[in-house]
């Protein structure tokens, strides 16, 4: 019992929680600006979702099309995100990319080269040029190689497989934190004026996710209990093309740049069905003929192709091809890049998924189709921060990555999500260091009763009554729910219903019971990740109960247009009640989305 | 198409442990990781086992199946014989710390030990020129998913725990190997190498590239060239003299 239990202690100026790129990034920024840091991961350092991302790095270099700038990179978020982007940290991120992605150079990062032996780039949806830095389609193991060598290099105290369940305050502040260990159960508490979230996604709530055990939306559940606001939690991006068969994989991604490479959908028919689907806002720069489609991986005078829309777009697609009856055997579209380039040509552009096919489901992708579908991927809302700071609402609580929210909007495109990372990583680093540097004698003190209150209640599942409930049989029901109601395409009934599923899955989580012991059980880890998934869930269904049309990740069957009105709105929420046995219960806000500049906005009017 | 399958795993912790039999539901198409997944699901609630990805790219879960250093998630139950019943045990090179759940903090310790990259003084900031040909050799050691399967097969520091001190194992000569082929990496780490970090411990049985689920080919491309350019510069005065070479320069 935690009474009893002699709690380990350390005391730091920031602690970073995750292990990812913004992770890892932020915890260099805050060592080299002189703060004691602590970087927190729940797994084994360098195992983060990260590794999972393929593509690549967007960043204007100019490398290849030396027509390409900030400014460009600029409008292209902005309009992939469908205006409902940040502005200020959408323009901090184009500018900044360039120089976060040399500097993982300096630090040993090996990139593919273009002829001249610079960094080469590669064509993804939704950007105007080819801009992606990448290593083959391994380009997220690079980045966090680099990084966790940088970060052991300069001797950051990593603490590996310890698991955040609080964040601790002292009044309105952040004091610190409580966390356990995987391997023992035993609690480790955290003083420290300043932490930065960085726990990146929340797919594990659906059935049909790309993302892996971690994604559980830990730092917007920690947020939210901690007083901090979330954005626009509506928007959940469905990347279109995730495997669908086996089953055991399901879900598994298959990387853009398959389609980025020549890579076209087509359906049962053999049609090649994207050209059905250009949405007016993106015809004037979208090729309607194949012909001028093929041209475009060349000459980038012509427009691109349909297949490399943005991703909330093909998706919406390729699930309208599939409803219709055009799908293929086991449910997906067929994406084919066998008929239109080399074996060669696809084994070295493509190493991993060529081995990810073979290996898992007999399919040589240099011969034949694959077979893909839409699959849960990536948050776009989050902790509301302020854009420079990466600061949320309470004083000392930073958030970056897929944890916080506005750099996004309604969509994110793809390869923004790694140079995300290091922007807003190295900036939350940066300045929590600063925040806690600024505070002098007057620091937040730990409250001894919140540790041990804390600490109770993540013991609670060993201690349960009569009725109890398995974590594993609760977050199947919870992964159900989500992917049935509150998926690609929603309406306000199936919202509704799932809300209310939602508040007796909380109920029945409050008896959650675990067998075993505290040492390394994967039941308990289960039982208090599951507080989060469903907090999460409460989240997502809420905001898109309240965004009444549809924009980006966001589709509604009973608003099926995007509306003037709510392209001004951000959608805010704030946790107001948690407490005993009652329900929890989410204030939901309207607020006015910030207006960019003249100049940063006559970016946006010129369409091509 | 589902079937019961018999799992054989070693249930445990540091001070000892058996197999437990458990029988499960297997479906076509799955992998070993699937079905420990689906006993820890319905039967055995708190069995110990790390993974990530479930997709062969984070190198966590790592385990002997049937006595072969594999990948959980990577290996399918269509290579194993219809009836044929599944062992599973820890990594034997490691410490357990719960049932497939091994101390692998040898390898952290190792990584800690690594002279970081450091640029020359031709190049000194990024962005680097560097060609393609030349980043090669390095980027086929970076495809390195840490799952230490290398580490745990290799029989200098398999059941002898008395070498562990002195030799820092395959992956880490593939990281030494990847450094000193960085075409712009200044710094000499050879005789570090060789004298705190093992290399002549090695001879070059070959068994770490058979189990590396990247297909690196450790002792080939990493491991000899190393040996020989050691050799090189401790022998050899004319190399030494002419200094090594890293790729041609812009
Ligand atoms: S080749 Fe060397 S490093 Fe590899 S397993 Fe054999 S002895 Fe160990
Ligand atoms: S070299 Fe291969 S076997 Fe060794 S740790 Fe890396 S990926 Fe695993
Ligand atoms: S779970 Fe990532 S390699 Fe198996």
């Amino acid at each position: 019992m935690p009474a009893e239990e002699t709690f380990e202690h350390h005391d730091y100026d920031v602690v970073v929680i995750g292990a990812g790129g913004a992770g890892l990034r932020a915890a260099v920024a805050a060592h080299e600006s002189g703060a004691r840091t602590a970087l927190i991961c729940r797994s084994l350092l360098g195992k983060a979702h990260t590794v999972m991302a393929e593509g690549g790095i967007a960043a204007a270099l100019g490398n290849l099309w030396p027509e390409d700038n900030w400014q460009v990179h600029f409008r292209d978020t902005m309009r992939g995100g469908k205006l409902l982007n940040h502005w200020r940290m959408a323009e901090l991120h184009a500018k900044e990319a360039p120089e976060r992605v040399y500097e993982l150079e300096q630090w040993g990062a090996l990139f593919d080269r273009t002829p001249a032996g610079k960094i080469s780039q590669r064509d993804f949806g939704g950007h105007r040029y080819a801009r992606l830095a990448h290593v083959g389609d391994r380009t997220g193991l690079e980045m966090i190689r680099a990084l966790q060598q940088r970060a052991v290099s300069s001797g950051i105290d990593v603490f590996m497989e310890l698991t955040v369940t609080d964040l601790l305050k002292d009044g309105d502040r952040v004091a610190g934190a409580l966390a356990y260990w995987r391997e023992s159960g035993r609690f480790v508490v955290f003083q420290a004026p300043a932490v930065v979230l960085a726990t990146g996604g929340i797919g594990k709530s659906w059935k049909v996710t790309s993302n892996s055990w971690e994604c559980t939306g830990d730092g917007h559940a920690l947020a939210l209990r901690a007083g901090a606001t979330l954005l626009n939690m509506e928007f959940v991006q469905f990347h279109p093309t995730g495997m669908v068969w086996p089953l055991s994989v399901r879900g598994l991604l298959v990387t853009e740049s398959v389609r980025g490479d020549g890579g076209v959908l087509r359906n049962s028919e053999n049609k090649r069905f994207m050209f059905d689907y250009i949405p007016e806002f993106f015809k004037a720069e979208t090729a309607d003929n194949i012909e001028e489609a093929d041209r475009w991986y060349e000459d980038k005078h012509n427009r691109r192709p349909p297949e490399l829309l943005p991703r909330d777009e093909v998706a919406r697609a390729i699930n309208a091809e599939i409803k219709a009856g055009r799908g293929s055997p086991h449910g997906g579209v067929f994406l084919d890049i066998a008929s239109r380039r080399t074996p060669e040509f696809i084994q070295r552009r493509l190493p991993s998924m060529y081995h990810q096919f073979k290996e898992l489901a007999d399919v040589d992708i240099t011969k034949e189709p694959m077979e893909i579908g839409p699959t849960c991927h990536y948050a776009m809302g989050g902790v509301e921060v302020d854009p420079d700071t990466q600061a949320s609402l309470v004083p000392g609580l930073y958030a970056a990555g897929e944890v916080a929210g506005g750099m996004h909007g309604a969509n994110r495109l793809g390869g923004n999500s790694l140079s995300d990372l290091i922007v807003f990583g190295k900036r939350a680093g940066e300045y929590a260091a600063a925040y806690a540097k600024g505070l002098g004698a007057q620091r937040p003190r730990v409250n001894a009763a919140d540790v041990s209150r804390a600490a109770e209640d993540a013991l609670a599942p060993f201690g349960a009554g009569t009725a109890q409930e398995n974590p594993y049989a609760l977050h199947q029901e919870l992964q159900e729910t989500m992917q049935d109601l509150v998926g690609i395409i929603r309406e306000e009934g199936e919202m509704r219903q799932a809300l209310e599923k939602i508040a007796s899955l909380q109920q029945r989580a409050r008896n959650l019971s675990v067998e075993g012991n505290r040492s390394f059980n994967p039941g308990w880890h289960l039982a208090l990740d599951l507080r989060n998934m469903l907090l999460v869930s409460q989240s997502v269904a809420t905001a898109a109960l309240e965004r009444q049309e549809s924009r980006g990740g966001h589709t509604r069957n009973d608003y099926p247009t995007t509306d003037p009105f709510w392209g001004k709105q951000n959608v805010v929420l704030a946790l107001t009640g948690e407490a005993g046995q009652g329900p929890t219960t989410l204030a939901v806000k309207r607020q006015a989305l910030p207006e960019p500049p003249p100049e940063l906005a006559a970016l946006l009017e010129d369409a091509h | 198409m589902s079937y019961d399958l018999t799992l054989r795993i070693w249930r445990g912790d540091a001070n000892g442990g058996d197999f437990r039999e458990y029988v499960v539901q297997a479906e076509e198409g799955q992998v070993v990781l699937d079905v420990v997944h689906r006993a820890q699901a319905t039967v055995a609630n708190d069995l110990a086992v790390r993974w990530n990805c479930k997709a062969g790219k984070c190198g966590s879960c790592s385990a002997e199946v049937n006595g072969y250093p594999r990948l959980m998630c990577m290996t399918r139950l269509s290579i194993f014989q219809p009836g044929e019943t599944i062992t599973i045990t820890p990594l034997r090179t490691f410490p357990v710390i719960r049932d497939l759940v091994t101390d692998v903090s040898f390898n952290y310790e190792r990584a800690r030990q690594v002279p970081a990259f450091t640029p020359t003084a031709e190049q000194p900031r990024a962005p680097f020129t560097m060609f393609q040909p030349d980043v090669e050799r390095s980027q086929e050691f970076r495809k390195c998913i840490e799952c230490w399967l290398c580490q745990d097969t290799c029989h200098v520091i398999r059941d002898h725990e008395e070498n562990k001190p002195a030799f820092a194992g395959p992956r880490f000569f593939i990281r030494y190997a990847e450094l000193d082929m960085h075409p712009n990496d200044s710094l000499d780490r050879k005789k570090f190498v060789q004298d705190e970090q093992g290399l002549g411990y090695c001879n070059i049985t070959k068994c770490c590239t058979d189990v590396c689920p990247e297909h690196i080919k450790i002792t080939d491309n990493a491991i000899i060239p190393m040996k020989e350019r050691v050799v090189d510069t401790k022998y050899d005065p004319i190399v030494r003299f002419l200094g090594r070479r890293k790729g041609t320069k812009a």
